[in-house]
């Protein structure tokens, strides 16, 4: 392990921090301010991903593709509010746990049938195609570095928008003490559904960009949902400071522990089996991780509600 | 009666108990009765925590698991006597749930959810890197556990009966339990921490014992769901298990273990039958699902309160 593969290794985790940080955005807004657990909002992700992988194929342009997706996926979002979320706000978590994970099992089925098992391939666009010269003999992919600058300028508008902005204000307000909003004569109703479609369209926006990197396929929102949740409560439930530090962390964990690991176990054991641990360590970081901030921070690390 | 809590259960174990003399004593549907009750089994325990300790657990498969995989460390030494796999289940198990519980209890409510998830987690990656074992590919079982040396478990009807017990025992144990002092100290402390504690009562060791019975309960479950496929893999650990018993559990209702035991065996022969019935059954399953809690507020056994 030399220095440069240390760098592509860190800005991948970069990369991966900041997509991971678009979904877990929505899902800590939406638990931060409406207390409701959403599971669904990993295969919001996928719908994404196959909406921006459908709509490029059929304009032909990526670039209409991801303009088309969003809003989309942000009407798919309202349009799962209204069907399924809006009657579970009142009930108990287990509950919305139990119902939303219906709604996934219902969706990773569905694109199944409409756009067949086997994953989808969503080329990179033209523009970003390539690589970038980052030091001597490294060439590091246009795309990737593409996918940090969007992640970070969405991270930006998104803390201009909950921080400057009256309607920020009322989410903020809405995850430290939401029946109290509402007794200001707020229509927190309303407020939820906006929260609710920008989540899901955040989650859209990651799926479209991770389309082209990864493959699109049923069920990829799963493993990113639980490692979203890791990020929520790493980060405190309802903070996006706290969603966008712990999203750069798991993704740095978690990238950086996939290349270290085998290599450090290779100290220790011979080649195969160091291999075999290297990479079940790596996977189990993460949540080392969050146990032991939840063990020392049980309410994680910049909890929304004091 | 009028409470289900006694007559429900006692109705579902006569029914199991004469299902194999009533023309289901063909290999599947006794299988799919196993798979049933081990499950129940399962779910019955996981029940203590969630509908008595208020302890909402994402990470039971793994108490499972690690019945299972005492089963399969056993085999793989060629030690396949009863009187060791299933107490050697039952204790990994325990063991395990004595060391993750003792720092997961200090968290509640949904940070709970997600540190036994986190357990979880590992327990799955872990049983993955196990290379001996199989690793991702999993382990199939020699033969199924003997009893002093004869292949009583591979006899369909004596397995049958084997489950049944082990589910009865189990589901007396919890009502038992949830009945006491203990669980009342549980409940206590689940409604109203703060009264339960000015009270006098420390909930801390009550919910770590909660804790470790439970998953003592799942190891012995992973017991015999290992002797029931003669195969185990990490997929046994998969948080997706987890998430399969929380549903039984809250699809029964959390009114009594009574409510586990039959949303367990409700939710393994309705994804039987709709599987069996279809190709993607779970565009229903999952509509089922969401209509379930949207109308069956009280769980399967909340119907018949109100009917």
């Amino acid at each position: 392990m030399n220095t440069t593969l240390l760098l592509v290794q860190a800005l991948n985790g970069l990369q991966f921090g900041v997509l991971l940080f678009l979904v877990a955005a929505g899902l800590t807004l939406v638990f931060g301010v409406m207390d409701f657990i959403n599971l669904a909002h990993g295969v919001q992700y996928m719908v994404g991903a196959y909406l921006g992988a459908t709509l490029t194929a059929l304009t032909g342009s990526f670039w209409l593709g991801l303009l088309l997706a969003l809003p989309a996926a942000l009407v798919f979002g309202l349009v799962l509010e209204f069907l399924v979320f809006r009657h579970l706000y009142d009930r108990d978590h287990l509950s919305q746990v139990l119902a939303t994970f219906g709604v996934i099992l219902f969706l990773n089925e569905g694109v199944k049938v409409v756009f067949g098992a086997a994953p989808m391939q969503m080329p990179v666009p033209e523009l970003l195609s390539g690589g970038v010269p980052l030091m001597d003999g490294l060439l590091y992919p246009t795309y990737r570095l593409a996918i940090l600058a969007a992640g970070l300028a969405t991270a930006a508008l998104l803390w201009f928008l909950v921080e400057r902005t009256r309607a920020g204000m009322l989410v903020r307000a809405g995850a430290t003490n939401a029946p109290m909003v509402a007794a200001l004569g707020v229509d927190i109703r309303r407020l939820f559904m906006l929260v609710f479609g920008f989540g899901a369209m955040l989650a859209g926006f990651a799926g479209v960009m991770a389309a082209p990197i990864l493959s699109v396929e049923p069920g990829m929102g799963d493993n990113l949902l639980i490692l979203a949740f890791v990020v929520i409560v790493i980060g405190g439930i309802g903070s996006v400071r706290g969603a966008f530090i712990a999203a750069l962390l798991v993704g740095l964990v978690e990238t950086i522990g996939r290349g270290l690991m085998p290599d450090l176990m290779r100290l220790f054991m011979d080649a195969s089996s160091a291999r075999q641990t290297g990479a079940a360590l790596a996977s189990m970081l993460v949540y080392i991780v969050m146990a032991a901030i939840l063990a020392f921070r049980p309410a994680g690390l910049f909890p929304a509600r004091a | 009666m009028r409470n289900p809590r006694l007559w429900l259960p006692l109705l579902v174990f006569v029914a199991l108990a004469a299902a194999p003399f009533l023309g289901l004593g063909q290999g599947h549907s006794l299988t799919l009765l196993a798979r049933g009750m081990i499950f129940g089994l399962a779910a019955v325990s996981l029940m203590l925590l969630v509908g008595g300790a208020g302890l909402v657990s994402l990470g039971h498969a793994a108490m499972m698991g690690m019945g299972a995989y005492a089963v399969v460390v056993l085999d793989h030494a060629g030690l396949t006597e009863a009187w060791m796999v299933f107490p050697a289940g039952i204790l990994a198990a325990a063991l395990f749930a004595l060391l993750t519980g003792a720092i997961a209890i200090r968290t509640s409510g949904v940070h709970f959810i997600m540190i036994t998830l986190a357990f979880g987690q590992m327990a799955f990656f872990t049983t993955s890197s196990l290379a001996v074992y199989g690793g991702d590919d999993g382990y199939t079982l020699f033969s199924r556990t003997e009893v002093f040396g004869a292949r009583w478990l591979e006899n369909r009807l004596v397995f049958h009966f084997v489950c049944l017990g082990a589910l009865v025992a189990c589901w007396a144990l919890v009502q038992t339990l949830l009945e006491s002092r203990f669980g009342r100290v549980l409940r206590a402390s689940r409604e109203n921490e703060t009264r339960a504690r000015a009270l006098g009562f420390n909930p801390t060791p009550y919910r770590l014992l909660a804790y470790v019975i439970a998953g003592a309960m799942g190891g012995l479950a992973g017991v015999l769901l290992a002797n029931a496929t003669e195969f185990v893999a990490p997929a046994y650990l998969a948080w997706q298990r987890s998430g399969d018993l929380l549903f039984m559990v809250i699809l029964g209702g959390l009114a009594g273990p009574h409510g586990a035991l039959v949303g367990a065996l409700a939710f393994v022969l309705v994804e039987e039958w709709l599987s069996h019935a279809m190709e993607h059954w779970r565009l229903v399953f999952g509509p089922l699902l969401i209509l379930c809690v949207f109308f069956l507020r009280g769980g399967i056994v909340g119907l018949l309160r109100r009917g």
